[in-house]
Formats: structure tokens, C-alpha cells, sequence
């Protein structure tokens, strides 16, 4: 199957860059960034505020099952383009990764594709490479949680 | 995590890796590889010495000829090192991508 998000993060470099093409007109996939309603579906967590403009704030929050609040980031907008770019900034609480600087751009390809480029910099090199292990080191967990709960109930 | 920070030293030289796509395709001599590049064939045969320390580049010994081949593990490794941040990212765009679509149509 086709890639179609590529993530390039060179050796020894604090940046990445994520670019995905999309099957959705650009003010489609701007839209998806802005309404708050539809950033909860695709992110999977709660918007708390999501303040689209200069100087504007945003505050996201995840809770699991039980409502234990497990994720927590906030930023604030630096610019704001409709259907062009977003540039903000992006922490997570209570974790050590630091802030990150976000300059999101957004690219009609033609009328029914567009294109987004986020370029991510990171505090240093240690950062953004302990930001790119993260999903590596959550699934592990998962994958020992689930485990777990499986032979807990086998006991 | 030593050895992991080696590798991906050795895959930033642009050299470095132009010769490892050549021997992905099938095993080479030094010569072979070198007569490759426009680089002094030392020079060559340092990038393979040290792309055979960290791993990525395996020696067979064929009569006189040593033939360098591609570690296929250990290159698998190293993609898989960015994948999983890669595919979190792909899953998010996937599902954006969809709800915009029934939104599209929803209109």
C-alpha cells in the first residue's frame, strides 16, 4: 500500500517535516483543523479552546474510560491564514518534551486535493528524538497493559 | 542505544547512503562500488568500513573477492525506528480524511 504521510526527520537535526496529500478540497482540510467539533474526531481528545486567530490560545485534553485526564497540551496561535497556514505552538503537560514550534501549511493541489506540510522544531536534537520514540515506547505499553489485563483475568 | 545512534550516523553521509541503494539490489565488490563514485577509493572503502561496523553492510569472502551485501534486518531497524510516529500520524490524517469526506457529501 501506498504511504501516503511521510515523515522526514533527519540525523542530528531538532526538525521534522510531516507532508500528507489529501482527497478533500483545501477548505475542507483547513475546516478539519479549525472547527473544534471535528479536530475531537480525528485527534481523539477533547478541545477545551481552540481560539482561531493571532494571539489566540488552544487547549486540548484527553480522558480515559474511567475519566482520568491522561493527556493534557496547550499552545498559542502565532498566525492564522484560512486555507493557507496556521503557526503555533504546542506543549504537552506534565511531560518533559518541552514546546514545540508548529508552522502548519496548507496547499490547494487542484478543485478535490490539497496537500499539508507541518514543520515541527523541536528544543534540541534530544527532544525531538524522545518526541519520535514516544509512540514507539506508548504501544509497547499498550501492548504489556493489554497483557495484563489478559492474565489478570486468566487468574 | 549506542549502536542505534552509530546507525543513524552512518545513514545521514549522503555517500553512505548511495551505497547502500546500490548493494541493495545485489552484492558488489569494493571496486565495484567505488567505480561508482568520483570519491578517492579510500575513501570508498572508510564509508564501507564503516557501514560494516554498524551493521548495515554484511562481507562475504568469494574466492579472492570480498562481495558487500545489505543487512536487510538491520536496515529494517532503522525504518522502524520513525514508523510508529509515522503511522500514529497516518491513522489521525486517515480519519480527518474520512470525516471530511461524509462531510463533503453531508453538504
Amino acid at each position: 500500500m501506498e504511504r501516503k504521510t511521510k515523515v522526514n526527520a533527519e540525523e542530528g537535526k531538532q526538525d521534522l517535516v510531516i507532508t500528507r496529500e489529501f482527497e478533500l478540497p483545501v477548505e475542507l482540510l483547513f475546516k478539519a483543523y479549525v472547527e473544534p467539533e471535528i479536530v475531537e474526531q480525528w485527534m481523539g481528545t477533547k478541545v477545551l479552546k481552540l481560539e482561531n486567530k493571532k494571539h489566540g490560545g488552544w487547549q486540548f485534553q484527553t480522558s480515559d474510560p474511567q475519566g482520568n485526564v491522561v493527556f493534557q497540551a496547550n499552545g498559542v496561535i502565532h498566525a492564522f491564514s484560512p486555507n493557507e497556514k496556521i503557526t503555533r505552538t504546542f506543549e504537552m503537560e506534565n511531560a518533559p518534551f518541552g514546546v514545540q514550534l508548529e508552522f502548519l501549511e496548507f496547499e490547494r493541489l487542484t478543485d478535490d486535493r490539497s496537500k499539508l506540510t507541518m514543520h515541527i522544531v523541536y528544543r534540541s536534537v534530544a527532544h525531538r528524538d524522545r518526541m519520535l520514540q514516544l509512540p514507539f515506547a506508548e504501544g509497547i505499553n499498550m501492548a504489556h497493559n493489554r497483557l495484563e489485563g489478559v492474565v489478570s483475568k486468566l487468574k | 542505544m549506542n549502536l542505534r545512534r552509530d546507525v543513524f550516523q552512518a545513514i545521514a553521509d549522503p555517500t553512505r547512503r548511495a551505497i547502500l541503494l546500490l548493494v541493495a539490489s545485489h552484492s558488489m565488490t569494493a571496486g565495484a562500488i567505488a567505480s561508482n563514485f568520483d570519491t578517492a577509493r579510500p575513501t570508498v572503502s572508510k564509508h564501507l568500513q564503516i557501514l560494516t561496523e554498524c551493521e548495515l553492510l554484511e562481507q562475504e569472502q568469494n574466492g579472492r573477492e570480498i562481495y558487500y551485501f545489505i543487512n536487510a534486518k538491520k536496515m529494517k531497524e532503522v525504518a522502524d525506528f520513525i514508523e510508529p510516529f509515522r503511522n500514529m500520524w497516518d491513522d489521525r490524517f486517515n480519519s480527518l480524511e474520512n470525516i471530511m469526506k461524509k462531510y463533503k457529501s453531508k453538504k
